[in-house]
């Protein structure tokens, strides 16, 4: 009963608008799926951030509690917990069903602009601009972090977890991979302020994309340079990029309003999404499906890879 | 307890110990009724009889009442005799004997009291009254009062006769008014004292308003003693509350004064009130209003607040200085009794004032002092031996005995102040110190000169022309220069032998080899050597076991070391004492691993080389918790550091500074002969690969930045280095060793074999650009390893081989120059073409970096205290430089090579197996590599290079400074 494999299919793009939520909080400086991709998190500069319905595009829920506008949002594992962080220099891990806040932790010394659960959602690791990353314990009530990796030598923009790693995107030009298993710190050296960092699904590359316009794929492990992308404007907002939910294509926000879209084997820019007029500040990809979010000013839209039904419903609606 | 008795000693026990409590034993049951027996106070039986038996307590042989039993009565109505009913008592029911039990005390009739033959006192009443006013409920003896006995006392019957009356005092009757029954403190005279002197002062003081002549009066009476026992635990002169006050309808006053004496209730009950204000009824404090109190507005619950009480005795006095003491007018416009007055008002209960005031204590005046006197004690000045020098001592002795009379006093007999630091020492008896008496004396015979011919410049009268200062003082500046600036090893060595010839030993020098006793040691041998002015002290101290690697390293140390701390400065630190602890605190902590170089990298980020050139790993340690928190085992099980391990490096040290003047110096004119020798083997291998990187790098940046530039700054570099060159070769000539020496300086073989072979390469290498992937691959990867194995062995057969002299070296800087400059421009054009291809090649070549790094940081680990600087690191890091400055343009076709198949690779679901064939690949090129350029090597030899390093090393210098 062994039938082939189908033949992989071309892959999709997310190039059909499937919505577009009028988050009503400000400039959205960024937009999160949660970790199945049935909600996002639109981080608001109204200080408030916001789960929302990913399928029908409705409000769930407002969390409000920061002192300034939200820079960073990430949901954990089971979807108990939102952890979030602000320009008021707090990290505040929140409850989703109560829209409490759990736990209000200080200490940076400047606005924080990346946060990310662990895997487990045991630590919450937030990146600011004084230069460290902080792990914060969840699990005990030790308000003080457990480290404090002060290796950067400038404002950390950006970090992801994946398993025993920690790769950070930091304005000095580097990005730094903490290897907890080994115990060891890479720095690779990219000159130009980096503005976002990523790890490809299958955790072998790590992206980067800078503020001298190009997205940076390397090697994991030795650092060298599997693929550069380039044509997008990103010079001087600290804009996102990610991979593809199939680590097919790479992507990234840019200055002029749109999203690009290359192969990541081939470079070649693949699609060009014209998002709107202004800089596209945030997206993020669905972790499964070829669903993306992007944010500008105050919308957030969703792109499919094509028209569903459930556009029409919306419509109808 | 029961426990305790067990044991043999005896303790004294209180009380009836407990029966042992023996748990299988049932406890003790309670003793039914039935079993009960009850006993009268006789010991007879009782019996108690039940509603069947005749009920309680039966007379008559347990009848009741009569032979009958228990037979009712009849009813007989008792209306009319209700005079002769008596209130029946249940004693009248009860048997005597039980009266006891129920508390019911025998009777008996006796006379009372009140009726006895004893007569009320009525003194005795007052006083009591005078209690009960105290007490809480005002007046509660007037009660009894009201049952005033019928009969008075004899005595009092007698006095009556007598003519006495209630409320006079007993005696002869005196020629006054009747006194007023006021209370005061002062006449209140205890016991059976007299009437007081005071008392009688304040009769005289009535007098004065109305004194009737041809009328007596009886004497006051007298108050006795009120004995009524202290009930309560205040103190002493409590009051409580004032019910008096309550009686008051005004209310309270301001303010409460717990402690104020009684006299005022007193006063009241003396009859004499003073009060129109006085108003009938209870209200305010202590009592509640009535109902029918006829002011509505008048404040019925009265709030008390804690202000209006005092905390302390003796609070602060009320305005009129009475103190509460409400004496009538008279006495408080008194002026000479005020005080008494004032005073009363704050006696104590039981106390009186004091008929006498205490003696003064005389004190008496200290003696006056004369006016000369000083509060110092002083000596005789002493005559010292020393200062007799010229007398004979038996002189000295006699003069010393006769207090110096004789000799001549000194002029600064004044004191100590007027004594300098010398002259104190030997009057302390201190020896003089070691080192030299002026700062003069630590400088250099030339320095001094030269300060001295400042001085006497300005000492000079001002009519001598400037020029001439301005000429003397330029002259020793230049001196200076040239001294400041050793301009050889040899030199160096020369000065430390100078510097140390003829010291004697001073267990105070400086000891830099502290951590290693027998470098240590050989230092110090050095060091007798040099000061026994043995010219080669440094060659004869040195360990002949040692390797020539060590020897040359440590030779330079100590040469350094000796310089540092020449005998001025050893003689400057017996100057100061040392310090009882040693300091550890001059440690300070820097992360281990430092990151490289900035420019190289950012050199590979232009090139897009990304990869080994780009990336550091360091040693991370993470947190423990953090590590249980992300489910990974701890990397570093038994290390307590976190983050990035840290290490101490002294703070101040010597050879700190030394390694940043060096790298300012220029290279040849710092390196001394030896260090030149030891220069090839100093370094590691790693550090040259790095370098050479490095310098490749930088150099291929500075030709994409400034293409212009660079012919121009060359030609002026290469002239100065000349000089330089040459300067150094008349050195190495006047020793003699030249041979030697230029065999230290000859370049690796590679750097030849990249500056003359390189260009035939690329030709070839970038026609076959493109071609077959695979063989590219492994020729690629095999190219960093290479490139290692050729610097290690060309700079094995360089020391072995001989070079040309010094001569030939400085003739042909310009040649060389010429194609160095050339080939970078040919590199840099090739650069712009294959940058991407280039990136994957540095890579390879860095991949051997961690290893060498480590073993790198092993060597390190071998030194001990402060770090020398490798002493000629510059100059091989340029000889490295060269070599991989011309060897790039040769590789670019191969990197390019490796950059499609990496992309390929990425076609293909970036399967990254492919490397792993070509391993075996890259170890065959490797081979073939190693042979060729050793050949190049040997025959490129004889080219000297050193103009091309240093032209390169300016290069270098020109950008990074």
């Amino acid at each position: 009963m062994a039938f082939p494999q189908p033949r992989p299919q071309a892959p999709q793009l997310p190039q059909h608008l499937l919505r577009t939520i009028d988050c009503q909080q400000g400039a959205v400086r960024a937009v999160r799926f949660n970790c199945d991709g049935n909600y996002l998190l639109s981080c608001g500069s109204d200080k408030s951030l916001k789960l929302w319905s990913m399928s029908r595009g409705t409000l769930l829920k407002t969390y409000s509690g920061h002192g300034y506008e939200v820079l960073d949002a990430d949901s954990s594992y089971d979807n108990s917990q939102i952890c979030s962080c602000s320009s008021d220099k707090t990290v505040i891990l929140w409850d989703v069903a109560t829209g409490q806040v759990t736990r209000k932790l200080r200490g940076h010394a400047g606005k924080v602009n990346c946060v990310q659960f662990s895997e487990e959602a045991t630590v919450i690791l937030s990146g600011s601009i004084d230069g460290t990353v902080r792990c914060w314990d969840t699990r005990s009530r030790r308000y003080e972090p457990i480290q404090v990796l002060d290796e950067a030598r400038d404002s950390i923009s950006s970090l992801k977890v994946a398993q025993h790693e920690l790769l950070t995107g930091s304005v000095d030009g580097r990005v730094r991979l903490y290897d907890l298993r080994m115990g060891q710190l890479h720095v690779d050296f990219i000159s130009s302020p980096i503005t976002c960092v990523c790890f490809s699904q299958d955790g072998q590359c790590t992206l980067s994309s800078s503020l001298d316009s190009t997205v940076r794929l390397l090697d994991k492990s030795t650092g060298e340079m599997l693929g550069e992308y380039t044509g997008h404007k990103m010079k001087g907002y600290k804009l996102d990029c990610c991979l593809s939910s199939k680590d097919t294509h790479v992507l990234s926000c840019s200055e002029d309003g749109h999203v690009y879209c290359w192969d990541l084997v081939e470079g070649s820019l693949s699609l060009k999404l014209p998002v709107g007029k202004a800089v596209v500040q945030s997206l993020s990809f669905h972790p499964s499906e070829t669903c993306l979010l992007t944010a500008m000013e105050g919308r957030v839209q969703v792109w499919a890879s094509e028209p569903e039904e459930a556009d029409e419903e919306a419509m109808a609606k | 307890m029961a426990s305790d008795s067990d044991s043999d000693e005896d303790f004294v026990t209180y009380g009836t110990p407990l029966e042992p409590l023996e748990e299988d034993k049932p406890l003790k049951k309670p003793i039914p009724l039935h079993e009960q027996t009850v006993k009268d106070e006789k010991g007879r039986y009782k019996r108690f009889h039940g509603a069947f038996t005749g009920g309680f307590s039966a007379g008559y042989f347990n009848t009741v009442g009569s032979k009958e039993g228990w037979a009712p009565s009849a009813f007989v109505s008792s209306r009319q005799q209700k005079a002769g009913k008596q209130n029946a008592r249940p004693e009248d029911f009860m048997d005597e004997e039980d009266f006891s039990e129920h508390g019911i005390a025998p009777r008996e009739i006796t006379t009372s009291s009140e009726f006895s033959s004893s007569r009320r006192d009525q003194a005795a009443e007052k006083a009591k009254a005078i209690n009960a006013q105290a007490a809480l409920i005002p007046g509660d003896t007037l009660l009894e009062e009201l049952i005033a006995p019928a009969r008075l006392s004899i005595g009092v019957e007698l006095l009556r006769k007598m003519g006495w009356k209630e409320g006079q005092g007993v005696g002869p009757r005196v020629k006054r008014k009747t006194r007023r029954q006021q209370m005061d403190g002062g006449s209140r005279v205890y016991g059976c004292a007299l009437p007081s002197a005071g008392a009688e002062d304040s009769e005289d003081d009535d007098d004065e308003e109305f004194a009737p002549e041809n009328v007596t009066f009886a004497p006051k009476d007298v108050t006795p003693v009120d004995f009524s026992p202290r009930m309560g635990v205040q103190g002493l002169g409590y009051r409580g509350l004032d019910p008096g006050l309550a009686l008051l309808g005004h209310g309270a006053p301001e303010h409460i004064d717990l402690f104020k004496p009684q006299s005022e209730a007193r006063s009241r009950l003396f009859g004499d009130e003073r009060s129109g204000t006085r108003r009938g009824g209870v209200a305010g404090q202590a009592f509640g209003v009535g109902a029918l109190e006829d002011d509505d507005d008048e404040d019925v619950y009265h709030r008390d607040s804690m202000s209006r009480y005092d905390s302390v005795l003796g609070g602060e006095e009320p305005g009129d200085r009475l103190y509460g003491w409400t004496a009538p007018q008279q006495y408080s416009r008194n002026k000479d009794r005020s005080k008494d007055v004032s005073y009363l008002g704050k006696i104590l209960e039981g106390f009186t004032l004091a008929q006498k005031p205490a003696k003064e204590k005389t004190i008496f005046p200290p003696p006056s002092l004369p006016r000369d006197y000083r509060p110092v004690q002083g000596f005789r000045p002493v005559v010292e031996v020393s200062r007799l020098s010229g007398v004979s001592p038996a002189l000295a002795k006699a003069l010393r005995t006769s207090r110096g009379h004789m000799v001549k006093e000194e002029p600064q007999q004044g004191g100590r102040h007027q004594l300098h630091s010398g002259q104190r020492r030997t009057l302390l008896g201190e020896d003089a110190l070691q080192g030299p008496s002026s700062v003069m004396e630590l400088l250099r015979p030339e320095d001094r000169q030269r300060l001295l011919n400042l001085r006497n410049a300005s000492n000079q009268t001002s009519n001598q022309t400037s020029n001439q200062t301005s000429n003397q003082t330029s002259t020793p500046e230049s001196r200076v220069s040239v001294v400041s600036s050793p301009s050889s090893g040899l030199q160096q060595q020369q000065e430390a032998l100078a510097a140390w010839r003829g010291v004697q030993i001073s267990t105070q020098t400086f000891r830099p080899f502290e951590k290693n006793p027998s470098k240590q040691e050989r230092y110090e041998l050095y060091l007798n050597r040099l000061k026994q002015g043995d010219k080669d002290a440094l060659d004869r101290s040195l360990d002949p076991a040692m390797t020539e690697w060590e020897r040359s390293r440590e030779r330079d140390e100590f040469v350094r070391a000796s310089i540092l701390y020449r005998p001025s400065s050893s003689s400057l630190s017996t100057r100061f004492t040392r310090a009882q602890h040693q300091e550890d605190d001059d440690t300070v902590e820097v992360s281990r691993d430092q990151e490289g170089d900035i420019d190289d990298k950012q050199a590979a980020v232009t090139m897009k080389m990304f990869g080994k050139l780009t990336r550091e790993t360091f040693e991370w340690h993470p947190d423990k918790l953090l590590c249980k928190r992300f489910n990974v085992p701890d990397p570093f099980p038994g290390s307590g550091t976190v983050g990035l391990p840290k290490v101490k490096r002294d703070k101040f040290s010597v050879f700190n500074f030394l390694t940043v003047a060096e790298s300012r110096e220029p290279t040849a004119l710092l390196k001394p002969p030896e260090s030149m020798k030891k220069s090839r083997w100093d370094v590691s291998e790693q550090k040259k690969e790095e370098d050479c990187l490095s310098e490749m790098l930088s150099a291929a940046r500075s030709q994409t930045e400034t293409k212009v530039e660079k012919p121009a700054s060359l030609p002026a570099s290469s002239s100065s280095s000349q000089q330089t060159e040459v300067k150094a070769a008349d050195q190495k000539k006047k020793e003699g060793d030249e041979d030697q020496e230029e065999e230290e300086d000859r370049p690796p073989m590679d750097l030849f074999k990249a500056i003359f072979a390189s260009s035939s390469e690329e030709k070839s290498s970038s026609s076959s650009e493109g071609g077959s992937d695979e063989e590219e691959d492994g020729k690629m990867d095999s190219q960093p390893l290479n490139l290692f194995n050729i610097s290690s062995v060309t700079s094995s057969s360089a020391t072995t081989s001989s070079s040309s002299s010094s001569i030939t070296t400085s003739s042909s800087i310009t040649s060389s120059s010429i194609t160095t400059s050339s080939s970078i421009t040919s590199s840099s054009i090739t650069t712009s073409s294959s940058i991407t291809s280039s990136s994957t090649s540095y890579s390879a070549t860095s991949s051997q970096l961690p290893v060498s790094s480590k073993a790198s940081t092993q060597q390190d680990d071998e030194e001990f205290g402060p770090k020398l600087p490798p002493p000629s690191a510059a100059l091989t890091r340029g000889g490295a430089t060269s070599v991989s400055e011309e060897r790039k343009p040769s590789r670019r076709s191969k990197d390019k090579k490796h950059k499609n198949k990496k992309q390929h690779k990425h076609k293909k679901d970036k399967k990254k197996k492919k490397q792993k064939k070509h391993k075996h690949k890259v170890k065959q090129q490797k081979k073939k590599e190693t042979d060729s350029s050793s050949e190049d090597s040997e025959e490129d030899g004889q080219v000297s290079t050193d103009e091309l390093l240093k032209r390169l090393k300016n290069i270098r210098s020109h950008q990074t400074w």
